[in-house]
């Protein structure tokens, strides 16, 4: 007879270390680990890969949810190179043989849980929105596709059961600093093949616009880079920041840092302010989340008013200024 | 010399025009034109303008329906020297391991080569998976998110790659897939010339058998699948006011009020 604990599940989630920092997605997926270890009654373990890793650091890991931490500490994992990470998780999971195992869909994410998946000859599915465990115990991964617009709810027959999860949607839990949980300090493999070699590094502008809760974008209805200045005086009224369709951005009016849309970012403010943008499926793709839409456009037609809360038809280049000054005074009379 | 560049491009519907109907949670692609995914619009000049500098073959390899084989002449005519089309019912209904792995097939078949472009993601299955998923495969390295390819030698390449808040200069050397983001080139329209002359091309199509050296057609297609779509939802659109305005000042006035019940101002 097996023993319950000899036939235990396991859930594995994988932080990712930045620099110093462990990304906040790392703790928003034990949230959701913790969740469907606890449906399976499975055991939920966390792997953390750095150089100089405090061993605060992975308690807090443990203080997130985890039972257990694997913990490789190396200089091969000072910079993001996905070679020694591959090679070195793979081992993990041939020797754990977890059910499911979650990375965050973060760019590096993305780049190495692919790998990972590959060598293991299992599944993958990417960017994940939801994760739910059906009548069968099977993991229903759920994911947007074709540019946004479904919703695919994707079963795995391998294992493990391998998702990349969407940053900043899944929840994470209260931190709990009387939550017990072991750190187990793994051997590092120094693969030969290390793979592309890092010249530089930079970091790019602190600006990061999915952060924000209010954001006014501008478009090609704008007609030239100084139309930002407006809307970035309003953002600044309004506290907060510029965005932009893709054709200011290609026009070199703006960065592409600001972006939204299917190939920039993906945006949930509070409020978003569309000026001079028709709502091509694309920037909706990036969009269409946002608690309250404003649309500024002078054609009536343009479909970025069936997704917004209120339409102002016309003219931006009177619409926004009307708008500050509007602002303005109410601020005036409130003081 | 020079270097043998592999370009994996994908047919995809025009997004614009495919039709979701929320009701029967379908996709209908009736309507929309197949074209090549846009990304790999880019994969493909990043490959023909290394090609320019440097000198070299560019092949570019499709899995996909007999139809795909109009996007490999749009590649022709887009600077592709040779075109292959992996087509076959077995290859039917891939995720994306089966995917790399037959894409991973026919490129050992192919033989030596030292860059592979992909594009970032599709604007249909939209997982970004197939790039590292072929490395993989073939057990070579891979840089995703390439947005500039600074520097390109007969055994060389650095190119910039974005990881979220940091960007990175690499330095690698061949064999390597390259993933590319949009930012990376402005891809070049085809003349009418090249187009009459891509009509001509021949397209190489290799089916199952073709293959059947190198591969092991219990992992292909649908059931050589570890994934499968189980669902397909199409999302009702959140409710909106849908409040329209024409004159500004009213409008305005109108919007700070709501805005203002929201707390937002
Ligand atoms: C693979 C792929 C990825 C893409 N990714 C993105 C993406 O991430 N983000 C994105 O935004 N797009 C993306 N696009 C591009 C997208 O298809 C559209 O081309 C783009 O969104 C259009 O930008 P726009 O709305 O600013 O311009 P247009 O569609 O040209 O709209 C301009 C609007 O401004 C209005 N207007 C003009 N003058 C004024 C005025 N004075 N006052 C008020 N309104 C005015 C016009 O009525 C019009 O509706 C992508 C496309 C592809 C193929
Ligand atoms: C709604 C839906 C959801 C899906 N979700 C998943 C999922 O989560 N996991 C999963 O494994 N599969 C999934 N699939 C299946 C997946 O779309 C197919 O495997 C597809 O063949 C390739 O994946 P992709 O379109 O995501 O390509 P991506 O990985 O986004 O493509 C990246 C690049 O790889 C190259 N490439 C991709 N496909 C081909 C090809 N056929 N020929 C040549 N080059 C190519 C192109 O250069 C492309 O730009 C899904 C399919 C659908 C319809």
């Amino acid at each position: 007879m097996t023993t319950s604990s000899e036939i235990k599940k396991k859930v594995i989630v994988f932080a990712e270390k930045r620099d110093d920092l462990i990304h906040p997605i790392s703790f928003e997926l034990l949230g959701k680990g913790r969740e469907i270890a606890d449906k399976l009654n499975a055991e939920l373990s966390c792997v953390l890969l750095g150089y100089r890793v405090s061993r605060e650091q992975a308690m807090e890991l443990i203080y997130y949810g985890a039972d257990q931490v694997f913990l490789y500490d190396n200089i091969v994992f000072k910079e993001l190179n996905i070679i020694p990470y591959k090679h070195n998780i793979v081992q993990l999971v041939k020797r754990e043989k977890p059910d499911i195992f979650l990375f965050g869909a973060t760019h590096f994410g993305r780049s190495l849980a692919p790998r990972v998946a590959a060598a293991l000859e299992t599944g993958l599915t990417a960017d994940c929105i939801d994760l739910q465990v059906d009548e069968n115990g099977d993991l229903i991964q759920i994911r947007p596709a074709f540019t946004g617009n479904i919703l695919a709810h994707i079963k795995t027959k391998t294992k493990p059961v391998m998702s990349t999860v969407r940053y900043k949607v899944m929840q994470m839990r209260e931190k709990d600093q009387a939550r017990k949980g072991q750190i187990i300090n793994e051997a590092t493999e120094v693969p030969n093949e290390r793979g592309p070699r890092i010249i530089r590094k930079e970091r790019q502008a602190e600006f990061n616009i999915t952060e924000a809760k209010i954001i006014v974008s501008g478009g090609r209805g704008l007609g030239t880079s100084e139309g930002f200045k407006l809307l970035k005086e309003l953002a600044d009224l309004l506290g907060g920041v510029v965005g932009a369709s893709r054709t200011p951005v290609d026009e070199g009016w703006i960065g592409k840092e600001h972006q939204v849309g299917f190939s920039g970012n993906t945006v949930k403010p509070k409020l978003y302010i569309a000026c001079g943008i028709s709502g091509s499926p694309q920037h909706l793709a990036g969009m269409k989340e946002s608690e309250t839409i404003i649309a500024i456009n002078t054609d009536p037609s343009a479909p970025i008013h069936r997704t917004a809360d209120y339409s102002i038809i016309s003219d931006l280049y009177q619409v926004i200024p009307e708008m500050i000054k509007q602002i303005k005074a109410r601020k005036v009379n409130r003081t | 010399m020079g270097l043998k560049l592999i370009v994996l491009i994908k047919q995809v519907p025009d997004i614009a025009k495919v039709r979701f109907d929320v009701e029967k949670g379908r996709i209908d692609r009736s309507s929309a034109e197949a074209e090549i995914n846009p990304f790999d619009l880019n994969a493909l000049e990043a490959a023909v303008q290394v090609k320019e500098k440097v000198g070299g073959i560019v092949t570019a390899i499709s899995m996909g329906p007999p139809q795909a084989v109009t996007s490999l002449k749009d590649a022709i005519a887009r600077g592709a020297d040779e075109a292959i089309l992996l087509e076959d019912k077995v290859f039917a209904g891939a995720d994306t391991w089966a995917t790399s792995y037959t894409l991973s097939c026919a490129i050992r078949k192919v033989g030596d080569f030292d860059l592979i472009f992909c594009g970032e993601k599709t604007v249909d299955g939209d997982t970004g998976q197939v790039g590292a998923e072929v490395a993989e495969q073939l057990g070579i390295p891979h840089i995703y998110y390439v947005s500039k390819i600074n520097d390109i030698s007969q055994d060389k390449i650095k190119v910039m790659s974005e990881v979220d808040e940091s960007s990175y200069l690499l330095e690698s050397d061949f064999p390597l897939l390259v993933s590319v983001t949009k930012d990376v080139n402005k891809p070049r329209l085809p003349t009418l010339r090249d187009k009459l002359k891509a009509m001509k091309a021949e397209i190489k199509v290799w089916h199952a058998n073709d293959l059947s050296d190198v591969i092991n057609l219990a992992n292909v297609g649908y059931f050589g699948s570890p994934t499968t779509v189980h669902k397909v939802v199409i999302p009702k659109e959140k409710e909106r006011q849908g409040k329209t305005f024409k004159d500004v000042p009213g409008g305005v006035n109108f919007v700070l009020d709501a805005l203002e019940a929201k707390k937002l101002i």
